[in-house]
């Protein structure tokens, strides 16, 4: 797979996926708490390893939505 | 004060003799012309979307950043964790603006950001501040990793007296780094960083299963912590406090990231813009491996290291650097201790031989070919990078043994205010040329004095307690000279424009960004 096939201008709506994973973690009052904790692990800690799973896959599905 | 380790220091030497033997094969992996600045310096730009994964997340997630990131979580709790968004955040800006960075930089043959600068805008001088500030950045970040590979080797027992016999180890590295990096190139990181990933996911991921385990479960362990350090302070009523501290910091960390002249080149050695797009979905898997080991922070303040007899020593000699170190040391066997000692140890190699290559393009495009030889043939330029790349090392080997590491850690966090001063010509120079060459200049020197005064003047923090009528919004030094600096960009562009009819000089066009 090589990136000079592909047909990448401007804008693409797909983009504002990214400023969800924005949204997400620059707001720490939104997820500053202990619970609900899970496996003892305290929100704070765990939900932001968990956005880092959801930014993956948002990326992912930006990839593969502006790819062609 | 413990004595040495030998079937960890066994393993760890294993480990070191065989990357060794690894950076050197590189020079004949995927074989090119090694007298061409793009092929040593850049490895000939081909490598796919495995290995740039490989190297991008070998250069990025540094030794530097598994020591000093749990040491902050150890000493200041939860706002160590900023590290995690700040991962988040560096790869919707890796997917934007890269693919097209890297497409006008192979297009025109650009190695470094400055090239790019000079190509966009012109205006050599531009491209000069934009090169130095790279430079001057990535010295002591260069020094810190080998601040790491100090820190694990006294935990193996080795050069706690200090002296010449405990900077030997250091020196011994140091000579592995530079004799690789000089005859392979870009090449041997690449290959090195393969080894090293491999041996720090296996190590976070069994730390972070078994420890837990070992201190009760994470209940346990967040219940043994002080309260005030397993979350951020709840901000006055009159201030952001913590949130918009902590908000900044990852954000403008985000930002800097991939302005860093190591960051660039691991990128441009890509082989497709796809290559780095993919890598932007890819690399997250990192963060979540840095998450887990700023966890392991927490873990060692709630396992209580800092309080045995045995790490007192360690700790007094390196601070709160030592945590994981002295963890590792109070969890596990020795063979495991010697395999997670030498992730580090390799992690701090592979950062630091990037780092130092990137410095030395930096050097021989920007300034060596600019102003002082023209002329120069592309051996001439090549010859000259693998010695720059020398130097470097050298002079950061020299900061380590004859300074304070205190003043790396220093000036690192200088360095972060200043990197990210060179956003508008880079970043934003990728997607418009309507921003003035002069105005960016003087952006940039006015972010780069305001930057360092509020560095300065919040004690060499990185948090300016920042207060804009009576309300409070602490925040990153970095980011908040940043918005001056574009502020006054925005503002002197039109005043430049009309001053000067001079026309705009671009040598790229906007098919070359695709």
């Amino acid at each position: 797979m090589d990136g000079s096939n592909e047909e990448r201008r401007g804008w693409s709506w797909w983009y504002l996926l990214f400023g969800l994973e924005f949204l997400l973690v620059l707001f720490p009052g939104l997820y500053n708490s202990v619970e609900p904790s899970l496996i003892g692990i305290p929100f704070f800690y765990w939900y932001q390893l968990l956005v880092v799973l959801i930014a993956a896959v948002l990326t992912a599905v930006v990839y593969f939505a502006t790819k062609n | 004060m413990q004595s040495i380790d030998w079937v960890a220091t066994t393993i760890f030497v294993a480990l070191f003799l065989f990357i060794t033997w690894l950076g050197f094969w590189a020079a004949r992996w995927r074989r090119g012309d090694l007298d061409q600045l793009h092929e040593w310096g850049l490895g000939g730009r081909r490598f796919g979307t495995l290995i740039t994964w490989f190297l991008v997340g070998g250069d990025l997630y540094t030794a530097y950043t598994f020591i000093a990131v749990p040491a902050l979580a150890f000493g200041a709790g939860a706002v160590a964790f900023y590290a995690v968004p700040y991962t988040i955040l560096i790869y919707p800006i890796l997917f934007l603006v890269f693919p097209r960075l890297w497409a006008v930089c192979k297009k025109h043959g650009y190695i470094t950001a400055g090239d790019f600068v000079r190509g966009r805008f012109g205006n050599r001088w531009l491209a000069l501040a934009i090169s130095l500030t790279g430079i001057v950045a990535t010295l002591p970040y260069i020094a810190l990793q080998l601040v790491g590979i100090q820190v694990v080797v006294g935990g193996l027992g080795i050069g706690g007296g200090g002296g010449l016999i405990g900077d030997l180890p250091l020196l011994v590295a140091f000579l592995i780094l530079a004799a690789f990096t000089y005859s392979s190139g870009l090449r041997a990181p690449a290959s090195i960083a393969v080894v090293k990933d491999i041996l720090i996911y296996f190590t976070a991921i069994v730390a972070v299963i078994v420890i837990p385990t070992q201190l009760g479960g994470f209940g346990k362990i967040f219940a043994a912590l002080p309260t005030a350090k397993v979350l951020l302070a709840t901000p006055p009523a009159n201030s952001w406090g913590s949130f918009s501290a902590y908000a900044t910091l990852a954000l403008g960390s985000a930002l800097a990231l991939f302005l860093y002249p190591h960051s660039l080149t691991g990128i441009l050695s890509a082989s497709s813009g796809g290559a780095i797009r993919r890598n932007a979905a890819l690399l997250p898997g990192y963060s979540f491996v840095l998450g887990l080991l700023t966890l392991l922070g927490l873990f060692a303040l709630a396992a209580g290291v800092a309080t045995m007899p045995q790490f007192a020593q360690g700790f007094k000699q390196y601070g709160a650097s030592f945590a994981v170190p002295a963890l590792f040391i109070h969890s596990f066997p020795s063979w495991f201790v010697g395999i997670a000692f030498a992730a580090i140890g390799v992690g701090a190699l592979v950062p630091a031989a990037i780092m130092s290559i990137a410095a030395a393009n930096l050097y021989t495009r920007n300034i060596y070919r600019e102003f002082v030889n023209k002329n120069a043939t592309d051996k001439q330029e090549a010859k000259m990078a693998k010695l720059v790349s020398l130097i470097v090392k050298v002079g950061a080997l020299a900061f380590i043994l004859f300074l304070s590491p205190q003043y790396a850690v220093e000036l690192q966090l200088l360095g972060g205010v200043w990197i990210i001063q060179t956003l508008p010509a880079v970043l934003l120079g990728v997607f418009t040329r309507k921003l003035n060459d002069w105005a960016l200049l003087v952006g940039w020197a006015i972010g780069m004095g305001v930057g360092t005064w509020m560095a300065f003047s919040a004690n060499l923090s990185s948090t300016f307690p920042l207060s804009i009528g009576g309300f409070g919004l602490p925040g990153y030094a970095a980011f908040y000279a940043l918005i001056l600096n574009l502020v006054v960009t925005i503002v002197l562009t039109p005043v430049f424009n009309a001053m000067s009819k001079k026309v705009v000089f671009d040598e790229t066009v906007a098919a070359d960004y695709h």
